[in-house]
């Protein structure tokens, strides 16, 4: 967890209203595992208040990346951050997905849901270095909302689209997607991002199909670090559903843990 | 070399600054950001004899410069407490103050009576003033009688300083101010967090789960100064002063307002460093004003 006050934006791409910030910041990058993210301040003075937690996308030996939509007024003003300007951020927070636990040759499912595609990015290079083979799913309203579609495939990975209007790929959800896919396809484990329904849905499916799953989730937070207790989610620990912080215990759960609605318990 | 110290009379802190109770979780979450012993002291999250779970999300709001939280005190207990935090604690060089909370008169009492026992604490701060738990903030310290009540049996059952820490939601802080100090009260802290709300236009829902949250920042900022100035003018006993607190000149204007000491909370979020970047700005300030103790500048305001 370290303070980098002074991160330098070494570069910016935007698409309508998504944005890829990459921020030098080689301490940071250098702690960083997949599905951890970082808590950015939007600006120096006191409005808008609170950091914005961001999946950390990807990294290399100096630099993180983040992949925002703008949803507020945090993300629209970091997204009119430029090139050469500092932004400070805080992190690596959370633990991130548990990649040890995949076996070299596995086939592996990671669905992503509009912005939930930010934390596999990272995560399909770092399986990739372990020799499993992800399957990417990657799913949003429209082809406008699938902006990393050509950096997953420049990168050769095996990505499989979808989109509610049928402007790209599968016409439909991306949870549905996945669930036809899984007839043919091997996947043994399944890590997602998205939102909420979208993850609840997969993990039924995963759960009639006996596929261990992983999910990062998202919430509006605090501090990020543990502090104020105001991320909480339903979490079984130890068999016991609990209020459990997404921020230090998460953002990464498993499916089997995630008490997704009121009287599920 | 400045001498920032000050006197609270019950005990002495080696800066004026406070990291606050519900901000600082139970100080070990900030060793990855700085020594603890830097600090005048910290007060822990609130603790309830119990264990207890808090209220169910969403928790937070985010206002125009202020932070709506309704958490409702999720937290590990005074007997967890002790086993699990306290004795990572008392190594730092700095006074570790609990913060206590309760159903009832006899709960605050119970927590205080074992905590009693343990070894590393300095004091305890009374909460009496979280507006999340009861239904429209209700807490004792909205009432002089219940405060008087609640402190008066404290004190009877403990044998370490005690601190009030008072809510701004009153008509007449000064009322409530002097009624704690009455009971035995060594010092008073305010203010809590004000009542407040927020509304999602598209739902026409409440945005907390709660419905009312108590609200911090810098947007109470200048309601927090005028109650403590209030108070400190009335009291015999020390003010501990804040609210949105972000900066050494928000510190000094409650100083100067009359606070012996000051609480830091909400920045802790928004920058894990700031306590500690506002004792090195305190230390500045008064090396340029050639100022050599802290204390000269306390009450030290010209109205």
């Amino acid at each position: 967890m370290i303070v980098d006050s002074r991160a330098r934006i070494a570069d910016k791409k935007g698409w309508g209203n998504y944005f890829l910030l990459t921020l030098e910041t080689p301490l940071i990058a250098s702690e960083s595992k997949a599905g951890q993210f970082l808590m950015a301040r939007v600006s120096e003075h006191p409005f808008p208040l609170l950091r914005r937690p961001f999946s950390i996308h990807s990294k290399d030996e100096r630099h993180i990346e983040i992949f925002f939509k703008i949803a507020g007024i945090g993300t629209a003003l970091l997204s009119q951050k430029k090139p050469g300007e500092a932004v400070d951020i805080l992190g690596p927070l959370g633990k991130g997905f548990s990649t040890d636990k995949v076996l070299e040759g596995e086939g592996v499912a990671l669905v992503g849901g509009g912005r939930g595609i930010a934390p596999l990015y990272f995560l399909a290079k770092e399986l990739r270095s372990h020799r499993a083979s992800p399957k990417i799913f990657y799913g949003g309203r429209s082809l406008e909302d699938l902006p990393l579609k050509e950096r997953f495939e420049r990168e050769g990975f095996d990505l499989r689209c979808s989109t509610d209007d049928g402007s790209c790929g599968y016409k439909g959800l991306v949870s549905d997607f996945l669930d036809e896919e899984l007839e043919r396809l091997s996947a043994s484990r399944i890590f997602a991002c998205g939102p909420e329904a979208m993850m609840k849905k997969i993990s039924l499916t995963a759960r009639t199909r006996n596929i261990p799953t992983e999910f990062s989730l998202e919430s509006r937070m605090g501090c990020g670090f543990g502090v104020c207790w105001g991320c909480v989610k339903r979490i079984r620990k130890n068999g016991k559903a609990e209020w459990i912080k997404i921020c230090e215990d998460g953002p990464v759960f498993s499916g089997e843990d995630i008490v997704w609605s009121e009287g599920e318990e | 070399m400045t001498d920032l110290s000050v006197d609270l009379g019950f005990t002495k802190l080696r800066n004026p600054i406070i990291a606050s109770s519900g901000t600082f979780g139970y100080g070990l979450e900030f060793l990855p950001f700085f020594d603890l012993s830097q600090l005048g002291a910290f007060v822990v999250k609130g603790l309830y004899f119990r264990e207890r779970n808090g209220n169910p999300p969403p928790r937070l709001a985010e206002t125009p410069s202020g932070l709506l939280n309704a958490i409702g005190l999720q937290g590990i207990g005074v007997q967890r407490f002790s086993a699990e935090i306290l004795p990572k604690l008392r190594k730092f060089e700095t006074a570790i103050i609990v913060n206590i909370c309760g159903e009832s008169d006899e709960e605050y009492a119970s927590s205080i009576e074992f905590l009693d026992r343990q070894q590393g604490i300095s004091a305890y701060e009374l909460n009496i003033s979280c507006p999340n738990l009861k239904r429209d903030g209700l807490c004792p310290a909205l009432d002089p009688e219940a405060t008087f009540s609640v402190v008066s049996l404290a004190k009877k059952q403990s044998s370490r300083p005690v601190i009030t820490k008072l809510s701004p939601n009153v008509t007449d802080i000064v009322e409530v101010a002097l009624s704690a100090q009455e009971a035995g009260s060594d010092a008073v802290s305010l203010v809590n967090t004000f009542l407040a709300m927020a509304v999602d236009v598209e739902s026409k829902k409440p945005v907390l789960s709660n419905v009312f949250g108590g609200l911090s920042g810098p947007a109470i900022k200048p309601i927090a100064l005028r109650m403590v100035y209030q108070a400190a003018n009335r009291l015999k006993i020390p003010v501990i002063g804040m609210g949105g607190i972000f900066s050494a000149k928000d510190a000094l204007e409650f100083l100067i307002a009359g606070a012996r000491a000051v609480g830091v909370g909400t920045a802790n979020l928004v920058d894990p460093q700031a306590a500690l970047r506002i004792i090195e700005e305190l230390k500045s300030y008064c090396q340029e004003k050639g100022i050599e103790k802290i204390e000269e500048i306390i009450g030290s305001i010209k109205v």
